[in-house]
């Protein structure tokens, strides 16, 4: 586990060109993440939750300002260095799952670890602890049209996680779901934040994902708003 | 190696997609082989169909004939030399003497060219037997397509004018002997053909000939004064030449397929690609690597065509064997080729093309396989994820 900061922010900015005028998704973004957070951005819609996660991520380049994750700086990484940070270190979660949709849950939570090139014994355990983790182990074998949305996301769950990374990015996870899944996946990552220090950050509009959050940094039009250490309202 | 295996779970793992995918593809195989093979049918055919019935084993002309030009008939005739006759003995050639001549059928004149050639050669499929016993007139034989011009058929009299070796004027009547159908126009279009003996008869030239016609496979090719040898390759030239205007004619029929098919290649490989963008992005975002992404999509894209070659084989080698063997019937139409085609071509499958067409849909399905996924593969991996095209 890296210990003190994990991310840092420096007057990250991101604009999308729009025909003749642009669009400023993120305006002068400073943010500090610590190992072991559970944060959450909130915020109206286009106000750049999804923005900042996947600048964060390196699936997204900035317009300028600096990343630095685990160390490295995002904007220097080369596409194989940020493919090989994302591969070791970086979960997603997505809001529409993203299942490989012709392999089975174990399939897809094994992915990750293949490309790892993690031994096939080793590899097994670890897949199937996963899926243990998000309590699926009995449907390991179902290609993902056999599962529920929740089902879907706890398969999608185990899959960020199984690698053990240092960073789980998860961009509105709850949006698919009914009440009780949400809680349901919610406090498996709790679970998984304190029992394996892995770092979450939420993009959320969703009250019940809001309750469980120890971190809450409110964006609007692409600027950090407030940002505030909460007490999460559910218990562990 | 993982990639390999990702493409095999991939392809396996999509079950019926790849099965229709596949099928797609073969039948661009089994099309393009199936032209190709009859295009050169086609060819095979009109040569052979020409090599036997008018070139055989090649020729000698007298110098002067130049087939292009009637006129030099008058004087292209001369007595065969002593080489060229002991062959003939031999029955290893065939003299032919060529006069222009008119017929009147229905009270129109028409051109011909009257042939004299042994009733009892077979040389050349021309089944000049029919020419044989014949005292009270003289026979003839004709083509179907020479009996349709001139209203002629088999057992009419003709009357034919023609000029002696003097030239002088002469006439006589002609009995139609038999019609044979034939595939080779130059055998037929405007062709009398009588028995030798007579024509010299009539014409005053004793043992002359214009051209003579080598048994086929014959290797005599010796020099002999006032006559030339032409060997196959040159007889040919011109059919070949002509084959290949009219295939240009008849290839865009052949391209337009060709293209249908890399249409059909083009669909399954691109839009299933492009409707697989948003997993190449959660493959980016799993930490895959662009080029590994671009080796898995064209590796499977590969496989497909393997498969596809598979799935051809399987109904694709029956039904081209059982075309091979039965033949293509064409329309009537195709007579109008203006060359020796059968009412039925018998495609011509060689090792060769099968293995060209496979390489080549093996290749075009790579390259389409490849291309668009690099487009998608070097989009951010957010463009991807949210299926962005560009
Ligand atoms: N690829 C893009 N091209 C152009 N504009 C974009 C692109 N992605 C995002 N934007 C714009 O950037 C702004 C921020 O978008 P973003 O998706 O980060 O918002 P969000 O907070 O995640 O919204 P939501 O809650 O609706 O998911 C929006 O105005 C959006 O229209
Ligand atoms: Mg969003």
């Amino acid at each position: 586990m890296v210990e003190g900061k994990l991310i840092q922010t420096e007057k990250l900015v991101k604009i999308y060109p729009m025909g003749s005028s642009q669009i400023t998704a993120l305006d002068q973004v400073n943010l500090v993440f610590q190992a072991a957070e559970f944060a959450g951005l909130v915020g109206p819609s286009g106000s750049g939750k999804t923005t900042l996660l996947n600048i964060i991520g390196s699936l997204d380049a900035p317009t300028s300002g600096s990343v630095e994750v685990l160390g490295g700086k995002i904007e220097n990484l080369s596409h194989r260095e940020a493919a090989a940070l994302r591969n070791r270190s970086i979960g997603f979660i997505f809001q529409t799952y993203n299942l490989l949709p012709v392999y089975t849950a174990y399939e897809n939570v094994e992915f990750p670890l293949l490309l790892l090139k993690i031994p096939a014994p080793q590899r097994k355990k670890m897949a199937m602890d996963a899926l243990d983790w998000v309590g699926l182990a009995d449907r390991a074998g179902s290609r993902p049209s056999q599962l529920s949305g929740g089902e879907s996301q706890r398969v999608a769950i185990a899959r960020a996680i199984v690698k053990k990374p240092e960073l789980v990015l998860a961009d509105e996870p709850t949006a698919n779901l009914d009440a009780k899944n949400s809680h349901h996946i919610m406090k498996t990552m709790v679970h998984l934040n304190e029992s394996l220090q892995t770092t979450f950050i939420f993009a959320t509009h969703d009250e019940k994902v809001m309750r469980y959050l120890k971190r809450k940094i409110s964006l609007d039009d692409g600027r950090v708003e407030k940002d505030e250490i909460i007490k999460p309202e559910v218990g562990k | 190696m993982i990639i390999a295996k990702l493409a095999f779970k991939n392809i396996y793992g999509a079950g019926l997609r790849t099965w229709l995918n596949a099928i797609a593809l073969s039948f661009s195989f089994v099309a393009i082989i199936f032209l190709q093979g009859l295009y050169n049918g086609m060819n095979n055919q009109v040569e052979k169909a020409t090599v036997d019935a008018q070139y055989a084993g090649g020729h000698y002309w007298q110098n002067k004939y130049d087939p292009y030009d009637p006129l030099t008939l008058n004087d292209a005739h001369e007595k065969i030399p002593g080489d060229l006759a002991k062959l003939i003995a031999a029955k290893k050639a065939t003299p032919i003497l060529i006069r222009q001549a008119t017929i009147y059928p229905n009270g129109r004149f028409q051109n011909v060219f009257l042939k004299g050639i042994e009733p009892e050669q077979n040389i050349l499929s021309i089944p000049t037997s029919v020419l044989t016993d014949d005292k009270e007139s003289i026979p003839a034989l004709i083509g179907s397509r020479m009996a349709k011009s001139s209203g002629l058929k088999a057992g009419d009299y003709i009357t034919v004018r023609w000029r002696d070796t003097h030239g002088t004027f002469d006439a006589n009547e002609l009995k139609i002997a038999a019609v044979m159908k034939t595939d080779v126009p130059d055998i037929d279009n405007g062709q009398f053909w009588i028995p030798i003996d007579k024509m010299r008869e009539m014409t005053a030239m004793p043992d002359e000939a214009t051209i003579i016609v080598l048994e086929k496979g014959s290797s005599f090719s010796a020099e002999v004064d006032h006559w030339q040898h032409k060997d196959l390759e040159f007889l040919l030239r011109d059919l070949r030449a002509l084959v290949l205007t009219k295939s240009i004619g008849g290839s865009i029929f052949y391209i337009v397929l060709l293209l249908l098919a890399m249409l059909a290649i083009f669909d399954t490989q691109v839009l299933s690609i492009f409707r697989r963008r948003k997993e190449m992005g959660t493959l980016m975002a799993l930490g895959m690597t662009r080029s590994k992404i671009i080796q898995l999509f064209t590796l499977e894209g590969a496989m497909h065509a393997v498969l596809a070659a598979l799935v051809a084989a399987a109904y694709g080698l029956p039904l081209l064997i059982h075309v091979a063997r039965t033949g293509y019937g064409l329309p009537e139409a195709s007579d109008s080729f203006g060359f020796a085609l059968g009412n039925r071509i018998f495609p011509a499958f060689t090792a060769g093309l099968v293995v060209a067409t496979t390489l080549l849909v093996l290749i075009v399905t790579t390259i389409v396989s490849y291309l668009p996924t690099r487009k998608i593969a070097k989009l951010e991996p957010t463009d991807a994820l949210r299926g962005k095209l560009t």
